[in-house]
């Protein structure tokens, strides 16, 4: 459904987007991850026909970006990261108006528009202007112009950027729903929401795609070079030393202290598992091991790990 | 056509709107509407004078209300168009630009063209507006004499083109930036070097002079007032609009490219 091949942008001499190659199959949710400045919004921009790119290729619904871009344009939906709408208008209206460029047929674009009022939950807003509406709900008013001509693609630049916790769930699980052979990219920098939403994520930073595969797998391609939680009961600096001396333990540290037990994470080099020489390290010291967990890197972890260049062992 | 419909409608809806139609239009049909007040009531000082001194009349040839009336009165309708037609004109694109409604705008099936020509009816329709309100007075002037009604109609057929040439010129300016003022200021700018333009033919060059006289965007206008439409000023119009309609889409497209 979106096929991008070695895209590049430059806004003068500055970089947009470096050279990026990716593609999203059909009914695929693709999580865009990065942080500022990374090219979310450029490269969706690009996808959009709104910009042009300076080089490079890009397919999507089956059409060329730049040779059939009335194409294209008529098959995708996109919310752009501001929300940008017309607050002089009241939103049937404003959708009707969408409706009517976005090709869809006259008849039916009062029950269209009904249809995605319904669907982001609009119905009673419906005598309001724009530019009265709450944040959240002028969010649901640019979901509802993405979707009003059933797009194949839709294209969500940081769809819960600005809203209160209530409204994040509420658009997520809205976004969720959208699904069902709709392929969707969307972007954030939140790291929750795409593991949530999606079913691959790519991580882009300056520029430049980093890592590109599904939430679980991107978790597991760290965990290698895991953390190990172990509760210990025991005198803490000589714990401490004693942990410090496993083979391949790169940072021990106590996070939290609860009387007589402790617990500590111990952090191995990347490649190195070591969470088996623990137990014999605290019985070697006459203490006891209450409890000894292996530790997940969050999502968080990757990608704070990607962006600032710590390199991922397979 | 469609999309045209759509944005056409979606264009005058936001003028009516927003207080910026209704402020053009009433200033506007105020300063025409005082400017014929005066030469109307000029004009009927000086027929009644005439009328009871014969000498005077002979003084002033013969008393024309189209001479001394409707002429005029289409010259300072031009002018006004020239004043006011740019605060119409500023917020077609530079609006969509700052608020980034062109993002989406530009994301919709349509093409660059259709959403120029959008704009540009948008504009045109409260154009016709303004002028339609102009007519009462001329109306008046039928009610008390005899004006020629070809030239009036000929006058209308002029101001119309006139004013479509201001659009376009206007459009191309707001779609420069995303400041309404500059594009309100940079139109402004160039229809009064447009219009000026004519005064320097007087001293140019045979050559330059009749350049400078066939640019000048109001000496078309007056042929139309004296009743006659002349090909060459009709095309001159039309031309005029087409190529700042036709910049405006180079300057949307280079848009596109700089991003
Ligand atoms: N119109 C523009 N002119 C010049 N540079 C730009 C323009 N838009 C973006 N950039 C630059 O391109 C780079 C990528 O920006 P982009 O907006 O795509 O990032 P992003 O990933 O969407 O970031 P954010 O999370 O802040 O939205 C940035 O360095 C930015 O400064
Ligand atoms: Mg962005």
């Amino acid at each position: 459904m979106i096929e991008v091949e070695r895209l590049t942008k430059t806004y003068g001499d500055a970089r947009g987007i470096d050279d990026i190659t990716f593609s999203v199959g059909k009914g695929e949710i693709l999580g865009f991850l990065g942080p500022n400045g990374a090219g979310k919004t450029t490269t969706m921009r690009i996808l959009t026909c709104f910009m042009s790119a300076s080089s490079g290729s890009a397919k999507v619904a089956g059409y060329d970006i730049f040779e059939d871009s009335l194409k294209v344009r008529s098959k995708i939906g996109y919310l752009p990261e501001t929300v940008p709408l017309y607050t002089d208008m009241q939103v049937p209206v404003y959708l009707k108006f969408v409706a009517g460029l976005k090709d869809v047929p006259w008849k039916k674009i009062n029950h269209k528009v009904a249809e995605v009022m319904e669907q982001v939950g609009l119905t009673h807003m419906a005598h309001k202007f724009i530019g009265e509406l709450s944040k959240g709900y002028r969010q649901r008013v640019g979901l509802a112009q993405a979707l009003v001509n059933d797009p194949e693609v839709l294209i969500l630049d940081e769809p819960t950027i600005g809203l209160d916790p209530k409204q994040i769930v509420e658009i997520r699980s809205l976004i969720k729903g959208l699904g069902g052979g709709r392929t969707i990219m969307l972007s954030s920098h939140i790291l929750p929401e795409v593991s949530m939403l999606c079913e691959r994520v790519i991580i882009i930073d300056e520029g430049k795609i980093k890592a590109m595969d599904t939430p679980d797998n991107l978790m597991s391609r760290l965990h290698a070079a895991g953390r190990v939680q172990a509760r210990i009961d025991g005198p803490k600096e000589k714990v401490l030393k004693a942990l410090r001396e496993i083979g391949g333990a790169k940072k021990v540290d106590v996070v939290s202290d609860s009387g007589a037990t402790s617990m500590y994470v111990v952090e191995f080099a990347d490649g190195k598992a070591g969470a088996h020489l623990i137990p014999r390290a605290v019985t070697s010291g006459g203490w006891d091991l209450h409890e000894l967990t292996p530790m997940r890197l969050s999502l968080e972890d990757i990608f704070i790990r990607i962006v600032t260049e710590e390199e991922i062992k397979q | 056509m469609r999309n045209l419909y759509f944005l056409l409608t979606k264009e005058l809806r936001s003028y009516i709107n927003s207080p910026v139609a209704l402020v053009v239009i009433t200033i506007f049909t105020i300063i025409t509407g005082y400017y014929f007040y005066n030469i109307f009531a000029n004009f009927s000082t000086l027929s009644f004078q005439a009328q009871s001194n014969p000498m005077a009349a002979k003084q002033y040839g013969a008393l024309n209300v189209t001479e001394f009336v409707v002429r005029p009165f289409f010259s300072i309708v031009g002018l006004v168009m020239l004043i006011m037609l740019p605060m119409l004109t500023m917020r077609s694109f530079a609006e969509e630009k700052k608020s980034g409604t062109m993002e989406l705008l530009l994301t919709y099936p349509l093409t660059d063209a259709e959403a120029i020509i959008g704009k540009f009816l948008g504009c045109m329709g409260i154009f016709v507006v303004m002028l339609t309100l102009t007519f009462p007075c001329l109306a008046l002037v039928g009610y008390f004499g005899q004006p020629e009604w070809g030239v009036i109609g000929a006058g209308y057929v002029g101001l119309l083109l006139m004013g479509s040439a201001f659009i376009s010129l206007g459009i191309f300016m707001s779609s420069l930036t995303e400041n309404q003022i500059i594009a309100a200021a940079l139109s402004f700018a160039s229809l009064i070097i447009l219009y000026m333009s004519g005064l320097s033919a007087a001293f140019a060059g045979e050559n330059v002079g009749k350049v400078l006289e066939y640019i000048s965007i109001i000496n078309h206008l007056e042929t139309f007032a004296k009743g006659v439409i002349d090909t060459s000023d009709v095309n001159y119009y039309i031309l005029f609009t087409a190529l700042f309609l036709f910049l405006s889409m180079r300057s949307l497209e280079s848009k596109r490219w700089r991003g």
